[in-house]
């Protein structure tokens, strides 16, 4: 018997050992030591098939292509964050090179909850490493549908919030019940904004849910929406804190789970998110992932002292999960029916939301309106104020914006009253341009 | 007086060397069927009408285990492997008699399961009757807790000759690597023994009863005593001597590229200031994968043997065989060598028979017999110079782990090249040419290799591990243990582990007042539990730095003046 991976897989892993958020916090630098140990003695490294490269950064710009950051790129992000985002870069690159079928990105510190504006950190996130790798590649490979299946337990609300009013990004999100955990959303009617309906998706499941209401809702929820949506790219955001044993979280899915799971959605690319039973859980779960990506039996990989048996989970989580299931199915293959009844013949469309970045202790409010266009993703602003007293304007033009959005875009950012905001951001997608102005 | 001593594919290399520099060199044809006649032929040669009491080491630089390695000679023993849940260990096979058995440890050293007496017991019967005589145990995770390798090495012991544990190999995580090292040593104990117990009893019977080191694949040397447990570090170590060689030579505080062009090989080496660079995990040879500590080095298959000949195109093609000498010599086929006669850069030998070699290509090539030449020798320069510079690439392009590695790494921009082998002084002009380096023509440079061996310094390592919530330090493959307080520190770390270095360096053979040794490796993360820390996750790596033996550093001087 030959050892060697089926689909070529690329790794990068960079467990940022001098880097913590403080040092008892759950993103610290222990992190990624005990799955490190396990990859290492496990020997994938050599094994043919399986490669690892060494992250690049990311630059300035590939963040101001996803981010507005007040006040700064600079200010919001650390040298771990370039890192942690570059790697994702990185891999994403192999990847499209076709120097790898398919890649790993095992870094730190996770992105899926940094929204479009950035204040500060929340749920452990600065900048969503997700999205500034999916509009890299989208500018330097041409690629246009993508879709992020996010199986983080954790709602993974800054990818929901960045590819709200986008069409061509499918994001799909399976967690723990937002009443039940951080950060209190995820559910099924949030479905993306009135030019981009149903291209989110939202899968929330109740606590105590094991492998087999996982591997359901993935087999007969996630994978006949991806089937229909037919992305180019398929991304998965693999956070494992969805393990029985993780301290922050109340799932009981196990390494075999994440496995399988693995090998049922073939994600092109993978993004480590969160995670933080570091010991337990993370060195088998990062073995069992990486085994399903490169097409290599996985079936010897197990936790010590894992009992399937006492993690069943109840009919009642079934019954619920399949119920879940059977509604979000519905409004999938009603999504042009109820998008017509929220277009309703509008011009724009105005959400307001207040944002808390629990991590630095921010409060945002945010006032968006956006373009209803037949076009395109249509033109963005947003209307944010931090209770740091930070004011700013920041307008979108999204990558295939028409004419009429992307003047309208320009208008918005010129006409904006310098007495009322510190700053004005503009992102023009089309020319992959960026300003600011400052009051 | 030192006697160095370097196998080569073609020749075999002897110096002795005095205080005042080189006394004798001598050059004997390599009999690969033969090394150790080979090598007695060498010693002979050296010695004669020497006095042997002025002879005060022997270090010896052999093929012997990488041949039996690469040509996969590796007699019939037994392995016993225990790998907990993972990978399933049968894709890590490496013979017929390889049993997988119960038992399992964690990332951390705890026991998960345990192991089976009965079942182990039963392995050693059947292995018994099968008349296997020498065994090795292999456990994941052994280097953070031997006690299984340990305990399966204690219930064996009593039915077999040699028993070899995968933790006394490397400090290294990786579990397959640790199965194939620990087989080779097993394997190739047997025929390493009879070979040097041979040499031994032969230089005896002549009087002479000096210490025989041997040369390993870092560039350091481990008493012919300690190689009995590793007999598998003494691989490929002609590419470490050619290194050492070199080593007197470099530059100061600048990096620096050793090739050593050969009969049929070049092999590259680099070197940082002097010393040479290791390979961060094992060196991988053939198909095989080790934990052998190892200079990082890269072989090509070119050499003043190789071959010429035309693919379907017409193209020339150098290598990767040799087939027979070059023809000035007497072969059939077209060599660089003959390449270079026909150019006039080798002279002293009749051009005619190396002239129509290069002829017959060139009636196809369509271009002269002189463009050929030139051709076939730029060609040669060209394919050394793109695996330089893919090997440079390589190693700056190694991952790294932490911000600061990423941010400050340091990398690697070689200016120079040091050439050593026979053929050296024909390319140094040309590859000068062809590059951006400066060239440089080690003295001595056919002999180099067998200088590097005779001057090279005892090398070793060790890795300690410590984990103060679970309250213990260790080395395993220094077989140490013990409880730690809780503020168990780095400093504590480095200071343990450089005492047990000096004590493995001192049993290995080297002079406990020239050890250059250093930290290679440490790392120092709080554990957490809940929100509070619990202890301390210590990891630190100490060597021996390759290097030159005490008095013999200034040879640089004595071989130029
Ligand atoms: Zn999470
Ligand atoms: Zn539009």
């Amino acid at each position: 018997m030959k050892l060697s991976a089926k689909n070529k897989t690329g790794l990068v892993f960079f467990p940022a050992f001098d880097w913590a958020i403080s040092p008892t916090h759950p993103e610290r630098e222990e992190r990624l030591l005990y799955t490190q140990d396990q990859v290492f003695e496990e020997g994938l490294l050599d094994i043919e098939g399986i490669e690892e490269f060494r992250p690049e950064l990311v630059t300035v710009e590939d963040v101001q292509r996803v981010h507005f950051c007040v006040p700064d790129v600079h200010k919001v992000m650390t040298e771990s964050h370039f890192i942690s985002a570059g790697c994702a870069k990185t891999i994403g690159k192999a990847v499209l090179d076709k120097k790898v079928a398919r890649g790993f990105s095992l870094a730190r510190p996770p992105g899926h909850h940094a929204m479009r504006v950035v204040h500060g950190a929340r749920g452990f996130c600065n900048v969503n490493i997700e999205a500034i790798m999916i509009e890299y590649l989208r500018r330097e490979y041409n690629i246009r549908k993508v879709a992020v299946v996010d199986t983080d337990c954790h709602h993974g609300d800054g990818t929901q919030d960045i590819y709200w009013h986008d069409p061509d990004t499918l994001f799909i999100s399976v967690h723990q019940d937002g009443r039940t955990l951080y950060p209190g959303s995820g559910f099924p009617y949030e479905l993306g904004g009135p030019n981009a309906v149903a291209t989110t998706i939202n899968i929330p499941l109740p606590p105590f849910t094991s492998d087999e209401g996982f591997l359901f809702t993935i087999k007969n929820v996630v994978m006949p929406i991806l089937d229909d949506f037919k992305p180019e790219i398929i991304i998965n955001s693999a956070g494992q804190d969805n393990h029985f044993s993780d301290p922050i979280t109340q799932m009981n899915f196990s390494a075999q789970g994440y496995a399988a799971l693995t090998s049922i959605l073939k994600p092109d690319i993978a993004v480590l998110e969160g995670g933080y039973s570091i010991e337990g859980a993370l060195p088998y779960v990062n073995l069992g992932i990486i085994l399903a990506m490169a097409g290599i039996d996985y079936s010897r990989v197990k936790e010590p002292c894992y009992d399937p048996d006492k993690y069943r989970q109840t009919p009642d989580i079934t019954m619920n999960i399949e119920k879940t299931g059977e509604t979000i199915l519905s409004y999938w293959q009603n999504r042009d029916k109820i998008s017509e009844r929220i277009r309703d013949k509008k011009d724009f469309d105005e959400r307001k939301r207040s944002i808390y970045y629990d991590t630095d202790n921010i409060r945002e409010q945010q006032k968006e309106t956006v373009k209803i266009c037949p076009d395109c993703a249509g033109a963005l602003k947003i209307d944010s104020t931090s209770d740091r007293g930070t004011h700013l304007l920041a307008v979108h033009i999204p990558l295939r914006a028409c004419e009429k959005c992307r003047d309208l875009g320009y208008i918005w950012y010129h006409s904006a009253e310098q007495n009322i905001y510190d700053m004005v951001f503009l992102q023009d997608r089309t020319e992959d341009k960026y300003l600011k102005q400052t009051g | 007086m030192i006697i160095g001593l370097d196998v080569g594919g073609t020749h075999t290399d002897v110096v002795l060397l005095g205080k005042n520099g080189i006394e004798r060199a001598v050059k004997v044809p390599t009999d690969e069927s033969d090394l150790f006649n080979t090598v007695l032929t060498g010693i002979e040669k050296i010695t004669a009408n020497i006095d042997s009491s002025t002879i005060k080491r022997l270090v010896l630089s052999t093929t012997l285990i990488t041949n039996t390695v690469v040509q996969n000679k590796l007699p019939e023993v037994g392995m016993i492997v225990s790998s907990g849940p993972g990978i399933d260990p049968e894709y890590y096979r490496t013979n017929r008699f390889y049993y997988s058995v119960s038992g399992s440890i964690d990332h951390r050293g705890r026991e998960i399961e345990p192991i089976d007496r009965n079942e182990i017991e039963k392995i050693a019967w059947d292995l018994k009757k099968e008349g296997i005589r020498y065994v090795g145990v292999v456990g994941k995770f052994s280097v953070r807790n031997p006690s299984h390798e340990q305990n399966i090495a204690r219930i064996l012991g009593n039915f077999f000759d040699k028993i070899f544990t995968g933790h006394r190999i490397s400090g290294n995580l990786n579990f397959p690597r640790r199965i194939a090292t620990t087989h080779i040593n097993a394997a190739v104990y047997p025929i390493h023994k009879s070979f040097f117990d041979a040499v031994k009893k032969s230089l005896e019977k002549k009087g002479l009863n000096v210490p025989i080191d041997i040369l390993k694949a870092d560039g350091g040397t481990m008493s012919l005593d300690s190689s009995s447990d590793f007999p598998g570090h003494a691989i490929f170590s002609g590419p470490a001597a050619s290194a050492m060689g070199a080593m007197p030579f470099a530059p100061d505080n600048e990096d620096c590229i050793v090739l050593d062009i050969g009969g049929t090989t070049t092999d590259i080496a680099l070197l940082i200031n002097h010393v040479p660079v290791l390979n961060p995990v094992g060196i991988s040879l053939g198909g095989f994968k080790t934990l052998i500590r190892s200079l990082e080095t890269h072989s090509i298959a070119v050499g003043g043997d190789s071959a010429i000949t035309l693919d379907n195109h017409n193209k020339l093609k150098i290598g990767p065989q040799r087939m027979g000498p070059a023809m000035v010599y007497g072969g059939s086929v077209p060599t660089i060598t003959d390449a270079l006669v026909v150019l006039g850069k080798v002279k002293d030998c009749s051009r005619d028979k190396s002239y129509s070699g290069i002829e017959s290509l060139a009636l196809k090539t369509g271009d002269s017999t002189m463009e050929t030449a030139s051709n076939i020798f730029d060609q040669a320069c060209n394919m050394i110079l793109s695996e330089i510079r893919d090997m440079i690439f390589r190693i700056n392009s190694k991952p790294v782990y932490t911000i600061h590695e990423f941010m400050e790494g340091y990398k690697l921009s070689p200016k120079k090249i040091l050439l050593i082998g026979g053929p050296a002084p024909y390319f140094a002009r040309r590859i000068e040419d062809l590059s951006e380096f400066r060239i440089g023509v080690v003295p001595r440079w056919n002999v180099a290799n067998a200088i590097g061996a005779a001057i090279a310094r005892t090398t070793c390592e060790v890795t300690l591990f410590a984990d103060t919530e679970q309250g213990f330090t260790v080395s395993v493959e220094e077989g140490f243990k013990e409880k730690v307080a809780t503020d168990f520190s780095m400093i504590d770390a480095v200071k343990m582990a450089s005492a047990l270095l000096m004590e493995k360096a001192v049993k290995r053979g080297a002079d406990a007042s020239d050890l250059e040794m250093e930290v290679i490796e440490s790392l120092q993360l709080n554990m957490v539990k809940g929100f509070c820390t619990t202890g301390r996750n210590i990891r630190v790596r100490v060597q021996v730095k390759p290097g030159l033996i005490y008095g013999y550093d200034s040879i640089a001087d004595m071989l130029t003046e």
